[in-house]
């Protein structure tokens, strides 16, 4: 059997279908921010950025563009009607106070535990970068990571324990994959859905801990986006 | 009578000197006070302490204070340059010439606020677990274990706003505000650039920033169409 890997739009469509009507919602920079092209329609789904603004429309085209108006990744942004603009402080107050219902971040390392590691690859020569992420993993109720299963020498980023340091401890819901959908629960990783051609087995040897098979584990679908 | 206008960059950065503590306001390109950063090398200040939730933006428009070795110390959520290689700043780091204070962008804003609010410190479970708060005072609340932040104030802040009247009351386009509506109460000296100073007073529903906040304002065209 063969299987095909799913592309960053792919997972970034996958992880949107999650989000339900009235979520007010974090995306963080990189594969996470595609979400917003993939929101199911009819659902109302608020994005938040930390730099100030909850209600991001979509990303600005070139007659909208507006150097003052950005989102936290400094992509030049819309506004939705009824979008608000804050302070920093009122931004985590919004994040760290318990107002936002998922963060969805990229990561480079998840723990069975929930653990996330996300802001420093020990990069040599290269300074840190936490931005929002701590505050996000500790403050929004649920927190799910897009990542690709494995780094690109084919090593695994589900593992017992993570390598490098962490964002947040047991702070992870749910982990979208090239090649599965993941659920973090009390007793570790359980598959709820894998792609078709990859064998449990297969799955199993690209993966750094333990994993269940949900009883109804299905077939990760999705569209050619 | 009220009146907090001035005409040169020169009188906008007087006092600025040795030893001194800048917070930066701006954020994804938008509030930034890059007029006021490309005069700092010009001034006589050295040995700084900067607050900016990047170093990056100070590094592109103030390269010469970190060439010149004249920031001693960072306050960031973001000490990380574009790119592969090494930035300055971060060569900086490695040889130890300057000293960071690596904060999660949360706490880094709330220490700000705290500062201008005359908090002194207060208690977060952000940063928990990780090796960011090592060595700082845990307290569980409610069971849920929280490390003790304390608050962060300077001697300047420099930001930039669209609009501003002589009171000092300040309007923001977009996402301008950020970290300077907290910045502005932070510092004891306050200077904010301006696109317009606007005759007469803003009207109430415009003022995000009050006056009180801020001490000197100049009017000085978007450096990023330079």
């Amino acid at each position: 059997m063969s299987y095909k890997a799913l592309s960053r739009n792919q997972i970034a469509w996958r992880a949107a279908q999650d989000l339900e009507d009235g979520m007010v919602v974090n995306l963080g920079l990189g594969m996470p921010v595609l979400c917003a092209n993939y929101r199911p329609e009819g659902r109302e789904v608020l994005l938040q950025s930390e730099n100030g603004v909850l209600g991001v429309g979509p990303v600005a085209t070139p007659e909208q563009e507006d150097r003052d108006l950005t989102d936290a990744g400094s992509q030049l942004i819309t506004l939705i009607p009824g979008a608000s603009i804050f302070s920093s402080s009122d931004s985590f107050a919004m994040i760290r106070g318990g107002h936002i219902d998922v963060t969805l971040l990229g990561g480079f390392e998840v723990a069975a535990n929930g653990d996330l590691a996300n802001w420093d690859a020990d990069m040599p020569g290269k300074g840190p970068l936490i931005g929002g992420a701590m505050d996000l993993a500790v403050g929004a109720k649920e927190v799910r990571i897009m990542m690709q299963h494995n780094t690109r020498d084919g090593s695994p980023r589900l593992l017992e324990k993570c390598n490098y340091k962490l964002t947040a401890p047991a702070c992870v819901t749910r982990v979208y994959t090239d090649l599965a959908v993941v659920d973090v629960t009390a007793d570790g990783f359980v598959v709820r859905e894998i792609l078709d051609g990859l064998s449990r087995e297969e799955l199993q040897a690209k993966t750094g801990a333990k994993l269940s098979f949900a009883p109804d584990c299905v077939v990760l679908k999705t569209p050619a986006v | 009578m009220i009146d907090k206008r001035v005409a040169s960059i020169d009188e906008a950065l007087a006092g600025l000197g040795d030893g001194m503590t800048i917070m930066f306001g701006g954020f994804g390109g938008a509030g930034v006070p890059i007029n006021l950063m490309r005069a700092l090398p010009g001034t006589p200040a050295n040995n700084l302490t900067i607050i900016s939730n990047s170093v990056r933006f100070l590094e592109d428009y103030a390269h010469a204070l970190f060439v010149e070795k004249r920031v001693k110390h960072a306050v960031a959520s973001a000490a990380r340059s574009r790119g592969a290689a090494s930035g300055i700043s971060e060569l900086q780091l490695a040889d130890g010439t300057m000293t960071l204070d690596i904060a999660p962008q949360g706490s880094f804003a709330e220490r700000i606020r705290a500062g201008g609010a005359g908090i002194p410190a207060f208690y977060t479970p952000t940063g928990v677990g990780t090796p960011v708060v090592e060595g700082k005072e845990h307290r569980e609340f409610n069971g849920r274990m929280c490390v003790l932040e304390t608050a962060l104030t300077a001697d300047f802040t420099l930001m930039r706003a669209d609009k501003a009247d002589r009171y000092g009351n300040l309007y923001f386009r977009g996402t301008q505000g950020n970290f300077g509506r907290d910045m502005a109460a932070a510092a004891k000296c306050t200077v904010v650039e301006v696109r317009e100073i606007v005759d007469g007073l803003l009207p109430q529903p415009e003022i995000h920033v009050p006056g009180v906040f801020v001490k000197r304002i100049i009017q000085l065209p978007d450096a990023r169409d330079a």
